[in-house]
């Protein structure tokens, strides 16, 4: 561990961000977006109908800080009136043969596939991530999502529950921002395929396009009811997963929120399940790929501005090729390309809200005062919108605040290890356990390391890869229950009581 | 040959000047150097070739790649009026617009490199010419040496030569170094000066990238000028993946000698959209030192065109078609 490095100041090998190539604008038109109105109601019972409240929130594009609509702040009143037109609809959609409900469900991955152009815009806007990112991944796994859970929906005989298993009735699905579009497909496609009926929330910063969704169940023809989306914050969340209607709650968010929730229905009869925080590890041994191990830990901190709970925010990197790995990742980071969300060429987008800016400056201030030595390429922030530069902090030592907080932001902490044994013994101090990384040409060691890692999912010589059947889910604070692949299916079934 | 000990003249002076000294130090140098992960490799590439390049940037992309072009034509069919033409191509690429860069070099068999030195006469475009009994490079090394000196007698000012992938397949790396550094000798002229050499691994028959990577420190070490992928006779020549490695190759040799290497991807490379994803890796993964034709070149012969027919569109604003763009 390096205790208080000396500041050598040795010339990062910068930029080749030259001026003799400089790229030209190469905006995607904020247009393709489609009409987005100004302001929204609720989509209940097949319909949009306007909140019982008045109270509306505001929805900004964090690029510019320009309002881009306002929405409804959902009342205990719209939750009940969301809660019992999916509890009217479930007796009918869960009766459907599974291979009819698996229609509407392709239906559905079809229309998010024809429509790709339009929801990527709209994600970019609402959210702030890159068009790169939400063209080449949001997007396409969204319709993978989609696809692979229409596949299940007549095969749930052979999902390891028995024969005909039984879904479990309304869920209410509580989802963040970092990945709006994408977690709505993680929480309704299994819900839908294995017969519930579901009452969504998006997160108050970006609810465009899981009411943009809603048109899409639409035009799907979906029956009224099946899916029903109610907006609002954190209070219109808590008034849909403490309805006492309500058979099943999925929450993605943190892990305070998360904690609240469990508290809230401990001894119920409410499934609960919850993916929340994280804290990974990426580590770098010696002998690892080096030029695409820095890949590896620049797409697993800065993809998507590091609002990414399973993002590999600590680099754990031996200390025998330190030097020049961060060498490397100094130059890698300097390529990146931090600005407008629109631009195709954009790298890391605006941080989704002036909050979570605040969170990201709070947490790295914290990190400068405990003595860590931060570090950021140059580079231009535009003047309006919320922005933070790509950073990375070395001297980090496991009790500073940057190595233990989540900071959900693109900042990089780095660690030192000597032996695999320490690289385990620091990767898993931690109270979350959510992903892990492992960077080794030697697949013993990948085998050794992973069956001691305390984290849902461990990658090794890859990173943020994705799979709709690949279960994804945490070990201790990062939650409960896994979603994606066969076992995704499970918190959507009843699986104790079965047909005999 | 294997046995004689050699200095790496690639790397004098960088402390790397004796891993050659013998087969085992070369060997344990090669097989030291960082694994490469093909997934990772092939992802970065593909990430890479998103970059959407307009406008101001698409014209000076076009621009530069036909600069950057060695245009070629290697076949058993080639003729003297055919190298004319193409020589007369290359000084003056797009006849109804002057403003046309010229390309880099001309590329031809040995026995035409007179006749192209002559139709280039007056102008700064070298005559690269291949030699080392391209494509398969299956001769004794005296034949090699006696094909390159007869280039480079013949006036070329590049030799791209092949390396004997089968010894580099079955590990005699020593072989491979030292019939490098004899065809680098082989370029010297009378009067001092050499002609540059660009050694071709073929990389499609490499097989691996661990490969790649191998043997494009080895040409380095043994004072290669340009690294390049192909010889544009096999099934699989240049591809981006191999491309970006061999640029993170250039790029580590320089940092660890402070020798800066070319790069020439070769064959395959067709259309605009394919040169703008080479030149972006170039942009991002070497920078301003490497966007230049001293060290980065296009192996090709009918990229030229669909550049030629870009450029039209993006100064008439009209797309013209193949019957603008002269056929040689």
């Amino acid at each position: 561990m390096a205790k208080n490095t000396k500041k050598t100041d040795a010339p990062v090998a910068q930029a080749p961000r030259g001026g003799l190539f400089t790229y030209a604008p190469a905006p995607e038109s904020p247009a393709a977006a489609g009409d987005i109105a100004t302001s929204y109601g609720h989509f209940i019972g097949g319909e949009f109908v306007d909140s019982s409240g008045s109270e509306a929130l505001k929805t900004v594009n964090p690029a510019t800080e320009q309002v881009l609509a306002e929405f409804a702040q959902g009342t205990g009143e719209d939750v009940d009136r969301a809660v019992a037109a999916a509890r009217r609809a479930f007796a009918d959609w869960s009766a459907l043969p599974g291979s009819e409900r698996a229609k509407y469900l392709f239906r559905i991955a079809r229309i998010v596939q024809e429509r790709s152009r339009e929801l990527a815009v709209l994600e970019s806007i609402d959210n702030g991530k890159p068009i790169r990112e939400t063209r080449d991944f949001d997007v396409p796994m969204v319709a993978a999502w989609f696809f692979y859970y229409a596949g299940w929906a007549d095969k749930l005989d052979y999902a390891g529950y028995g024969p005909n298993p039984k879904p479990v009735g309304v869920a209410a699905q509580v989802i963040p921002w970092n990945f709006p579009l994408m977690m709505l497909a993680w929480k309704i496609a299994p819900a839908l395929a294995t017969g519930n009926t579901v009452v969504l929330k998006p997160a108050e910063t970006t609810p465009l396009t899981a009411l943009r969704f809603a048109e899409i169940c639409r035009q799907a023809g979906l029956p009224k009811g099946v899916v029903n989306i109610v907006t609002g914050d954190g209070r219109t969340g808590a008034a849909l997963t403490a309805h006492p209607d309500v058979d099943k709650v999925a929450f993605t968010g943190s892990t305070p929120v998360g904690r609240s929730i469990a508290r809230q229905l401990a001894g119920t009869r409410t499934k609960l399940s919850l993916e929340l925080g994280g804290k990974a590890a990426n580590i770098v041994f010696d002998d690892a790929p080096i030029d695409q191990a820095v890949e590896g830990i620049v797409n697993g901190i800065f993809f998507n501005q590091g609002h990414v709970c399973c993002a590999g925010s600590r680099l754990l990197v031996q200390e025998s090729v330190q030097d020049e790995f961060l060498e490397a990742l100094k130059r890698r980071m300097s390529t990146l390309r931090v600005g407008d969300p629109l631009d195709k060429n954009t790298d890391i987008g605006a941080i989704n809200s002036s909050a979570q800016l605040s969170r990201i400056t709070e947490l790295t201030d914290a990190g400068e005062a405990e003595g860590a030595e931060r570090w950021s390429p140059s580079c231009d922030l535009p003047g309006t919108g919320y922005w933070f530069r790509p950073t990375l902090f070395t001297g980090v030592s496991q009790a500073h605040r940057i190595a233990r907080e989540e900071i959900f932001g693109p900042v990089l902490s780095v660690l030192t290890f000597r032996t695999p044994a320490e690289a385990v013994e620091k990767a898993n101090n931690t109270p979350y356990g959510l992903s892990a990384g492992i960077w080794t040409e030697k697949g013993s060691r990948i085998l050794w390391t992973a069956s001691r890692l305390k984290a849902g999912v461990v990658w090794a010589n890859t990173f943020n890869k994705f799979d709709p059947a690949s279960p994804f889910g945490g070990y201790k604070e990062s939650g409960y229950g896994r979603e994606g692949g066969r076992h995704g299916l499970e918190p959507y079934l009843n699986v104790e009581a079965r047909d005999v | 040959m294997s046995t004689l000990a050699a200095h790496a003249p690639g790397a004098a002076g960088s402390g790397l000047a004796d891993v050659a000294a013998s087969e085992a130090s070369l060997r344990r140098f090669l097989h030291g150097l960082p694994g490469v992960d093909q997934v990772g490799l092939e992802a970065r590439a593909a990430t890479l070739g998103t970059r959407s390049i307009k406008t101001t940037a698409k014209a000076y992309a076009i621009d530069l790649a036909i600069s950057m072009i060695d245009l070629t034509t290697l076949e058993g069919a080639d003729t003297v009026g055919k190298v004319r033409s193409l020589c007369i191509k290359g000084r003056n690429p797009d006849p109804s617009d002057p403003t046309t860069p010229r390309v880099a070099a001309i590329c031809v068999y040995p026995d035409m490199v007179a006749t192209a030195k002559e139709a280039l006469r007056g102008t700064d475009i070298q005559v690269a010419s291949v030699a080392t009994a391209f494509p398969a490079g299956r001769a004794a090394l005296p034949v090699k040496l006696a094909d390159t000196a007869d280039a480079v007698a013949a006036g070329a000012d590049e030799i791209d030569m092949v390396i004997d992938r089968g010894a580099f397949l079955s590990g005699r790396y020593l072989d491979v170094f030292n019939e490098i550094t004899a065809v680098k000798e082989a370029c010297r002229r009378p009067d001092g000066t050499s002609a540059h050499l660009k050694v071709i691994f073929e990389t499609g028959e490499l097989q691996t990238y661990d490969n790649v990577r191998r043997a494009s420190w080895l040409a380095m070490l043994a004072g290669a000028d340009f690294i390049k992928t192909s010889t544009g006779k096999v099934a699989v020549n240049a591809t981006p993946p191999v491309t970006l490695l061999m640029l993170e190759a250039v790029r580590d040799f320089r940092a660890a000698t402070g020798v800066q290497v070319g790069v020439k991807p070769a064959g395959g490379i067709k259309t605009t959209k394919d040169a703008m994803k080479y030149l972006v890796m170039v942009n991002e993964t070497l920078g301003d030192d490497w966007l230049s034709p001293h060290w980065f070149r296009f192996g090709a012969s009918s990229l030229l065109n669909d550049l030629l027919m870009q450029r039209q569109k993006l100064t008439t604003g009209r797309y013209s078609g193949p019957d603008y763009v002269t056929v040689d």
